[in-house]
């Protein structure tokens, strides 16, 4: 009992709002690459945890044993993130849909298991800690500008920021030209095969975006909890992602930024609830949720809650 | 020049002996590796590791037929087959600890009901969204967030704490130099009977038979008459009950389980259905062990650490390579 009261005391404070929002926003960013893979080309990526995996790997990695800069280990570890993304899709996307969608897991799953194994540069289970000083610096300096004493504040802001500006780029490249040849391939590939597109080529350069933005949401968990280790990057993360991607709706950009803080709003008000739960079942009861919204949204609202049905190509 | 040709002479009948023939090609391929393996480490470390191997093959096996033919049925990707293993295991720590009752009991409890809960989901779920004709990322979403459910459901009400039902660890039966564990023995011998008999019921009874026609093109099959519905619900009732025993099997042969064990298990689940070709029974059962050897073998050349590891780049090399199965022909997919 004194474990709720403890959590519910945490209702009225800002830091734990902010912290869900970071996690909200990071969520966000994750979702978008979804949201271009499944929304907007026809392809199931299930393994998009594994695009974040080698981002903030790469980019702790680059920091603490190459001793690089932060700044420039930055674009470094996304590039190494699409690298991976062109490799997986290479050698996959020939394969049919629901084929693709068990290789990606595993090739999420078995860069888990080297994040867990290659213990010389991962660490292995132990993780890896102070990466983040440049950031720290950096977050300190716009704490003080705003004169506020919440910690978490600027990576706030930074990830919120980050979430609308990449949801801009989204749309417009969505209405670009590239967009529409995507939403082809989507829709019928041999009639946009027919039309001379390389159908192949543009699901690659999907795949290859999606793990960038993936390396971008790495980052800023890494920069959240200042820590990196291998559990934090198990497949729920991207069934989580889903279950975002879903609410917000499909081939629905802006709706992201709505379902991904509706769900964590959700997750995380189960705290607030004052049920005789451990924080164990508490734990528990939050992938139940996940796993009732994901089921729920498909039998009764597939196209999520901002999506339009007419674009539903993947429901029928 | 010459022995240029000649080379490209045995690769073109090497590629034609692969093609007309893929089952024994990829079983001396398999007996080349295995030779390998035999001659560098040993008949007695070789042995030991192969023996390694089929028990996990044994419980690997009984969870992808299930799943395999599921696929084949109702070409749904049931993301939720492992945590049947794990409601399976559960249910039978219920009769054996919880009630204190012999594994004898618990083995068709849990068999029953995770059997019941095949059925049940297919009546409460997957026939209502196949009648809606849901699409394939529909389903398989809802299969994720079903197995999202029982874990976690399992978790709430069991805890995350290790648990172990009641058997016999620690004697072990020596043969000619190679060590066995006694429960793990029972596990092998188990389901070696359980699906043999489920080889043949699929080979000679009519259910069996009409089976493996949905599973082989499911209008056709409708259109011949075959009450599908029926058949539909026998085979949840199958994987479900195949599953359940699956699930004990494991834990009485590792000794210890959490509420994680369908959910780590299943990548292997499929990596075994992808060896034997997806949707095929037969592949599936000689997939999973098939999977057991590759993953214990590993670990005569590189550290056990990776052994999953490796069943997961064989998922991945199977699918890129040979879609159709190691021993299936070409074919579109």
């Amino acid at each position: 009992m004194t474990l709720s009261a403890i959590s519910f005391s945490a209702f009225g404070q800002p830091e734990f709002w902010i912290g869900v929002g970071v996690l909200a926003g990071l969520y966000g960013i994750f979702a978008l690459g979804l949201q271009l893979n499944v929304g907007f080309t026809g392809i199931i990526n299930f393994g998009q945890v594994g695009f974040m995996s080698v981002g903030a790997y790469a980019m702790a990695i680059l920091v603490l044993k190459a001793h690089w800069s932060f700044w420039l280990a930055l674009p470094a570890a996304s590039a190494i993130a699409i690298g991976a993304g062109l490799l997986i899709g290479l050698s996959s996307l020939r394969l049919r849909a629901d084929y693709f969608a068990i290789a990606t897991i595993a090739f999420a799953e078995i860069i888990r298991y080297v994040a867990e194994n290659a213990r010389g540069l991962t660490n292995g289970n132990i993780g890896l800690l102070g990466f983040d000083s440049s950031w720290v610096s950096v977050s300190g300096s716009i704490q003080s500008w705003l004169s506020t004493s919440e910690i978490q504040l600027p990576l706030l802001l930074v990830t919120w920021v980050l979430l609308a500006g990449l949801t801009f780029v989204m749309v417009r490249v969505q209405r670009s030209p590239w967009g529409r040849v995507l939403r082809a391939v989507r829709e019928d590939e041999d009639a946009a095969r027919a039309l001379g597109k390389n159908v192949f080529s543009y699901k690659l350069q999907s795949l290859a975006i999606a793990a960038l933005l993936g390396s971008v949401a790495g980052y800023l968990l890494a920069l959240d909890l200042a820590y990196l280790s291998p559990d934090q990057f198990d497949p729920s993360v991207t069934f989580t992602g889903y279950a975002v991607l879903i609410l917000g709706g499909l081939a629905s950009y802006v709706g992201i930024a709505a379902g991904t803080a509706i769900l964590w709003v959700l997750l995380e008000g189960t705290r607030f609830i004052n049920l005789p739960l451990s924080a164990e079942q508490i734990a528990a009861l939050r992938f139940v949720i996940v796993g009732v919204v994901l089921i729920g949204l498909m039998a009764f609202r597939p196209e999520g809650l901002f999506g339009k049905r007419e674009e539903m190509v993947l429901g029928g | 020049m010459q022995s240029a040709r000649a080379l490209g002479a045995q690769q073109r009948r090497l590629r034609e002996a692969v093609r007309t023939r893929p089952a024994l090609a990829g079983s001396a391929f398999f007996l080349a590796i295995a030779i390998g393996l035999l001659i560098t480490n040993g008949p007695n470390v070789f042995g030991q590791t192969t023996v390694f191997g089929i028990v996990s093959g044994s419980y690997f096996a009984l969870g992808a037929v299930g799943l395999t033919l599921v696929y084949g049925v109702l070409r749904l990707v049931n993301f939720a087959h492992g945590d049947f293993l794990t409601f399976g295991a559960y249910m039978a720590f219920v009769i054996n600890v919880t009630l204190g009752l012999p594994l004898i009991f618990a083995i068709p409890f849990a068999i029953a009901t995770t059997a019941a809960i095949g059925v049940g989901l297919e009546l409460l779920m997957w026939r209502p969204m196949r009648a809606k004709g849901a699409g394939m990322l529909p389903l398989l979403l809802m299969s994720i967030g079903l197995a999202f459910v029982i874990r976690n459901g399992i978790q709430m009400v069991a805890g995350t704490g290790q648990r172990n039902l009641r058997v016999n660890l620690t004697s072990t039966i020596a043969f000619v130099g190679l060590r066995i564990g006694r429960t793990e023995l029972i596990v092998v011998a188990t389901s070696v009977v359980v699906l043999t008999l489920i080889g043949l019921m699929l080979r000679y009874t009519s259910l069996g038979k009409q089976m493996r026609a949905l599973a082989d093109n499911f209008d056709l099959a409708e259109a011949t008459g075959i009450d599908t519905n029926r058949i539909v619900l026998a085979t949840w009732l199958l994987a479900g009950g195949l599953a359940g025993l699956a699930g004990v099997l494991y834990a009485s042969a590792v000794g210890t389980f959490t509420p994680d064990l369908g959910f780590l298990l299943l990548l292997s689940l499929f990596a075994a259905v992808v060896l034997g070709g997806i949707g095929d029974a037969y592949g599936a059962l000689a997939g999973g062990f098939l999977l057991g050897l590759i993953q214990e073998w590993s670990t005569l050349v590189i550290d056990a650490r990776w052994k999953i590891a490796v069943g997961f780049a064989a998922l991945i090399l199977t699918l890129v390579l040979r879609p159709q199965g190691i021993f299936g022909r070409a074919r579109t997919i």
